[in-house]
């Protein structure tokens, strides 16, 4: 469906990357017209009445397109994991997913970076990027020859195309399902070293300052990962690095009593890694927060902790648990929208994420404040894996535009 | 509660259900000490029992306890089954080896059938941690946990603890518990729940726990545990009460996580030169199997005098009566423990 009938949105606040003001915003053929222009006769009159009016959330990483879940969330678009059945290493499965959330959601999917994901031979990235993918993804897992890391480093950065990578060392990592230390062994449960995740990170920074490429890491949960990133970052590498809200809300003490809505992967971490999160998105060390969307039902959750399978629903409280950051003075809220929407799009290279004029009119309006729960069985998503479940919160979309259209939620 | 030449039981704990309010035994991290000794108290009677020739007392008649093994187990099931037979309980066992129970919603179902069934107890073990509370939560009937996984396995830590209680009476040295006493636990403590349920179990009761493993079978962070870690046996050893040694599986040894048994014998087995090391009259445990030559020489398991390991296997038929018998109070309707369900 396309935008019939421009609609100005009054008495808005405008979060820009400049900062919020106060203002209107034009949306005319599905695009962001103007900011501040006066709204004419024909315009629709939108009354934000006070509230946030912000970018559309872009969602870099995701395991499934989930939409009731991305709307309520406030999620326009998403970069799609190539952890798909079968796994999107061939161009018609890239452009099928490409056209699948249209018009009122936009998949950028992500290329296997090997075919199967197996780690071994190289997909056709170029024909896949032809189909649409927007980067190349080396799926749940590290790839662990370091040979095919350089070349497919090489080769992405020919097609200028963004590497997201997976930042745990698979030989230390075996089938560990949480990070050593007092909680898993009190529990008895298989972890890895919390080095795992630096030792993969130093590597592959290394093969992407040789390969000149340009490499994100979806996930960096770790104190001494992201001492390396902040690093590399200094001495100019193409660099940048995502979390999770689960990381810097939550640390392994959420898996004391074996439930496996927290059984993550990355695991989580010791309190004091997550406490080295949120000053890694205090100053600037993190680009992005995603919400790792991965809903997964009962017949992979209802189990010993670590025969259930990783990941967690969180589009719906990605937005929330970001505005708890802004509360908790780690960040402002244009800062807060940099995370959700500028950077991803940036890293992406998808023309979204600010509101500026000429580009898609994905908005989103915001009450940041109104309080709610996060219930698990309440969820839009298609389960309701949520490790923050009866948590109350705060921070709802209340309307939501994709293309200048508003979208029933 | 300091320890008295045995006073009378009911002086020692809270009345009825009070001194045992637990539905379920899934681990010793759940315990108080004094519901320890509780347990070990209540196994007494058992013990006695056991000994006699008719080792029969029919406080479970008509009763279902399903032994649900999903995962290979000998010695366990057969204590569990004897111990549920002797207190005249209808037995059934269930075995389900875990390759070929197939994953996804069956253990939860399979907790649901036994469920459906009306069993009064279940028996769980499981080679996933956390896999019999999973279970608890689903079943209306007290639940035993048998081995979850590399998390607990209460009821060996609690035999072991009425074993080396038992040895130490029999030596006219025994308060009710091991105060003062220095134990070493010593194998593969990364993957033994029996390590991780004996340290609990040991230290509620007032010991010094000594923890000894080469590095790659110790688990991290386990000093947070209050366990003192060697990596060298005979340091380990030095004055120590007790050695109590833990099987080494054989599919650990394949390279991986020690070079080889001659290897580990030569610097993690108990020889009768290294028990020298220890205190004189150290007792020496082992949860068994045994395998003798690797981790255990024979002639330390067969010292009449100090080795107590089949006492050990003695004491699990006790402790899991006393453990049945404690769990079905309610569901009985044994006065003061709640009303009959």
């Amino acid at each position: 469906m396309k935008q019939q009938r421009p609609a100005t949105i009054a008495n808005g606040r405008l979060v820009t990357p400049d900062g919020l003001r106060e203002g209107t915003l034009r949306l005319v053929d599905g695009m962001i017209d103007a900011i501040d222009a006066p709204a004419q006769d024909v315009d629709e009159i939108i009354d934000a009445n006070g509230a946030l009016v912000a970018p559309g959330l872009v969602d870099l990483g995701v395991f499934a397109i989930d939409k009731p879940a991305f709307h309520f969330g406030g999620i326009t678009r998403a970069a799609l994991m190539p952890d798909q059945s079968p796994p999107l290493d061939l161009p018609s499965r890239v452009s099928y997913i490409a056209k699948s959330g249209k018009p009122d959601f936009w998949v950028h999917p992500l290329a296997a970076a090997t075919r199967g994901l197996d780690g071994c031979e190289i997909a056709e990235l170029g024909l896949m990027r032809e189909a649409g993918a927007r980067g190349v993804a080396t799926g749940r897992r590290w790839i662990a020859d370091s040979g095919v890391m350089l070349r497919l480093l090489q080769y992405a950065a020919m097609l200028d195309l963004v590497v997201v990578a997976h930042a745990e060392d698979a030989a230390l990592v075996g089938s560990a399902v949480a990070t050593a230390g007092e909680i898993a062994t009190r529990r008895g449960l298989p972890s890895a070293p919390v080095q795992a995740e630096a030792l993969a990170l130093a590597r592959d920074i290394a093969l992407a300052e040789m390969a000149r490429a340009r490499i994100h890491f979806r996930q960096v949960t770790t104190r001494a990962g992201l001492a390396l990133v902040r690093e590399a970052k200094a001495r100019g590498v193409q660099v940048t690095c995502g979390v999770t809200p689960a990381h810097f809300m939550l640390s392994d003490l959420a898996t004391v009593d074996f439930r496996t809505f927290a059984r993550l992967s990355p695991p989580l971490r010791s309190e004091e890694d997550r406490e080295a999160v949120r000053e890694a998105i205090g100053d600037g060390t993190i680009d992005v927060i995603a919400s790792g969307h991965d809903p997964r039902g009962p017949e992979d959750k209802r189990l010993p902790f670590s025969d259930a399978e990783p990941g967690m629903a969180g589009a719906e409280t990605l937005l929330a648990m970001t505005l708890s950051l802004v509360r908790d003075d780690v960040i402002d809220l244009p800062r807060a929208f940099d995370l959700v929407a500028r950077r991803p799009a940036e890293i992406l290279g998808v023309p979204a994420g600010v509101l500026k004029p000429g580009l898609e009119a994905d908005i989103a309006i915001i009450d940041p404040e109104r309080p709610w729960v996060i219930q698990s069985a309440k969820m839009e998503a298609s389960a309701g894996n949520t490790p923050f479940d009866g948590q109350p919160t705060q921070g709802r979309v209340t309307r939501l535009f994709k293309g200048g259209v508003a979208i029933k939620r | 509660m300091t320890s008295t030449q045995n006073p009378p039981h009911a002086a020692r704990y809270p009345a009825g259900a009070l001194a045992f309010p637990h539905r379920d035994l899934i681990g010793i991290g759940q315990l108080e000490r004094h519901e320890i000794l509780f347990l070990l108290d209540e196994a007494e009677q058992w013990v006695t029992l056991n000994r006699q020739a008719t080792k029969r007392e029919n406080v479970l008649s008509g009763l279902t306890v399903i032994n649900a093994f999903f995962e290979n187990s000998t010695r366990t099931l057969l204590s569990f089954e004897i111990a549920g037979k002797r207190l005249g309980a209808d037995v059934v066992n269930m075995h389900a080896a875990q390759s070929s129970v197939k994953k996804g919603e069956t253990l939860i179902d399979t907790a649901i059938t036994l469920n459906a069934m009306r069993a009064d107890a279940i028996v769980i073990r499981h080679g996933s941690s956390g896999a019999t509370q999973l279970i608890a939560d689903k079943v209306d009937c007290p639940v035993l946990n048998a081995g979850d996984g590399q998390h607990e396995h209460p009821t060996q830590a609690l035999l072991d603890a009425l074993a080396l209680r038992h040895a130490l009476r029999a030596r006219g040295e025994a308060g009710d518990d091991f105060t003062g006493m220095v134990i070493v636990i010593c194998g593969d403590i990364l993957h033994s729940r029996v390590a991780r349920s004996n340290l609990l179990c040991l230290q509620a009761l007032g010991a010094r726990v000594r923890l000894c493993a080469p590095p790659a079978l110790m688990p991290a962070g386990i000093e947070a545990m209050s366990a003192e870690v060697y990596h060298d046996f005979d340091a380990a050893l030095d004055g120590a009460d007790v050695a109590m040694m833990l099987r080494l599986q054989t599919e650990r040894m394949s390279g991986q996580f020690i070079p080889s048994a001659r290897e580990y014998h030569h610097l993690y087995g108990l020889t009768k030169t290294r028990l020298e090391r220890a205190a004189p009259d150290a007792l020496v445990m082992h949860p068994g199997p045994m395998n003798r030559g690797v981790e255990i020489d024979s002639d330390v398991a067969d010292m009449i005098d100090r080795s107590i390991i089949t006492r050990q296997v003695e004491m699990g038929v006790a402790i899991r009566m006393a453990a049945l018998d404690v769990l079905t109070r309610r569901a009985r309707g044994v006065e003061g423990w709640g009303d009959a369900a």
